[in-house]
Order: structure tokens, then C-alpha cells, then sequence
């Protein structure tokens, strides 16, 4: 492993980390951005290239910006006086620390075998598209459909009060 | 360490952030940004298995991570309307105060 992944690392990390930490929303906004940038550089180094600019397009560019939104629309940029970690927040922190206990005790046991450097899969855009109208069509469609569902229920569910009151 | 192993190292420590976050902020909004950071890094698990697994050209885990991010952006939408619709209705995004069932 070489010190650039070292570095996508670290800010992937830190991102996420100052993200859950910082006390002023749009700050762990900015942050998750940074954090969300990482993990796309991340998958660019594990040779998904589309993966990759999929989570550039989707996630720093629609997500990150619908959370901004939604801060701005809720107040969430002051601070409350009461802190932002709630009452158990050391039962969660926790439970945190014990997954992550688990997960890299499974992991690091199961280093020595897991495969070691590979070649470079030799995959291209065009083997996905292929793959996306062929074998996947059925969980594409469904993924059509749901993502129109979906941003018709947000619509209709962060729509006023007022105006349906008024119709019925 | 083999690099497969240290990109699941990595994937565990942000999805425990993201975990931490969403068990212990107080915020509606963080509790969202805490579930995308772990849904983000159960992705990177994926197109990590998938870049040192058997057979890449087969592409099953690239496929997994793209359907997932679609699937994460519309819970990104949905989650974050709902929020919306809860600050307008009870005037606040504390997940502390919002324990009534019945508007």
C-alpha cells in the first residue's frame, strides 16, 4: 500500500470524523463533503472508475447539497444551548467502539487469507452498460421506479400543510 | 497487511463513525448524515471485494455499489423531507423531543 492511500485515508477518516463531531451543522456538512470525496478517491484507487464518478455526481454533487438544504430550512446552523450529543451518547459511543472492535478483530484474523494484489480487472464502462442492460435489467427497472417513488413521496411529504387543508 | 485487508479496515472505522454519529447526535439531520457515511462504507466494502475477489469481470460487486447509491440517494430525499415536514410541524429537529406518536 502506497502512501497515497494512505493520505485518501486519512481525509475519507478525518472527513467522516469531524463530520460527526463538529458542533455547527453546515460545517459537518462541509466536512461529510470532504469525507464523501475521499471515499470516491478510495473507489477511483480500486480501479471503479464508474463507481467512483457515480459517487462524485451523486454524492458531493445531489446529496451534500440536499443535507445543506435542509439545514438551512430546518435552523439546523445554531447551536443548540443543551449540546448536540444526546444523553446516552456514551451507550452509542459505546456500541460504536464495540463494532468497530469486532469488525477489525474479523478482519485482521482474516488477513493471511484473504487474496493478495490482483491484477487489474479489465472492465470498462462499456462492459457496464452491457452487464446494466442485460443481466441487471430487472434490479435497473426497480431502481427506476423506486427512485421516482421515492422523490415523488419527498415531494408530497415536505409539501405545506396549508394547501392540502385547504383542498379537503 | 494485505491491501484488501486495509481497505476493510478503513470501511470498519467509518462505518463505527458513522454509527457513533447516528446513535449520539442530537440532530434529525446528523442522524441522516451519519447513516450515509455508513451505507457509504459498507460501498467500499463492496468494490473492494469486488476489485480483489475471483472474478472482477463478472462485475456483481461493482453493481451492488451502484444500485446502493441509487438506493441511498432516494433514502437521502425521502429522509431529509421527512425532517423537513417534522421541523415545520413540531418546530424542532431534536430527535430527543420528538417521543409522541400523535401529532
Amino acid at each position: 500500500m502506497g502512501l497515497v492511500f494512505y493520505v485518501i485515508s486519512f481525509f475519507a477518516v478525518g472527513g467522516a470524523l469531524a463530520a460527526v463531531l463538529l458542533k455547527n451543522l453546515v460545517h459537518a456538512a462541509l466536512a461529510l463533503t470532504i469525507a464523501f470525496f475521499g471515499l470516491a478517491l478510495l473507489f477511483l484507487r480500486l480501479d471503479a472508475q464508474f463507481a467512483g464518478f457515480s459517487q462524485i455526481l451523486v454524492y458531493v454533487g445531489a446529496v451534500a447539497i440536499l443535507v445543506v438544504f435542509a439545514i438551512l430550512l430546518t435552523k439546523g446552523s445554531e447551536v443548540p444551548k443543551q449540546g448536540v450529543f444526546s444523553k446516552s451518547w456514551f451507550t452509542g459511543l459505546a456500541i460504536a467502539a464495540g463494532v468497530f472492535a469486532v469488525l477489525a478483530w474479523a478482519v485482521l484474523r482474516a488477513a493471511p487469507s484473504l487474496p493478495n494484489e490482483t491484477a487489474t480487472p479489465a472492465v470498462n464502462v462499456n462492459d457496464i452498460g452491457n452487464a446494466l442492460m442485460g443481466r441487471y435489467v430487472l434490479p435497473l427497472e426497480i431502481i427506476a421506479v423506486l427512485l421516482t417513488v421515492a422523490l415523488l413521496g419527498a415531494v408530497i411529504v415536505a409539501m405545506h400543510e396549508k394547501e392540502r387543508a385547504g383542498q379537503s | 497487511m494485505t491491501p484488501l485487508a486495509s481497505y476493510l479496515i478503513v470501511a470498519a472505522l467509518i462505518f463505527a463513525i458513522g454509527l457513533a454519529g447516528a446513535l449520539t447526535r442530537r440532530n434529525a439531520i446528523m442522524v441522516l448524515i451519519g447513516i450515509e457515511l455508513m451505507l457509504n462504507a459498507a460501498n467500499l466494502n463492496l468494490i473492494a471485494f469486488w476489485r480483489y475477489g475471483p472474478h472482477p469481470e463478472l462485475l456483481s460487486g461493482m453493481m451492488f455499489a451502484i444500485f446502493s447509491i441509487a438506493v441511498a440517494a432516494a433514502e437521502a430525499a425521502v429522509g431529509l423531507g421527512l425532517v423537513i415536514s417534522i421541523y415545520r410541524h413540531a418546530k424542532t429537529s431534536d430527535v430527543e423531543e420528538m417521543n409522541r406518536m400523535k401529532g
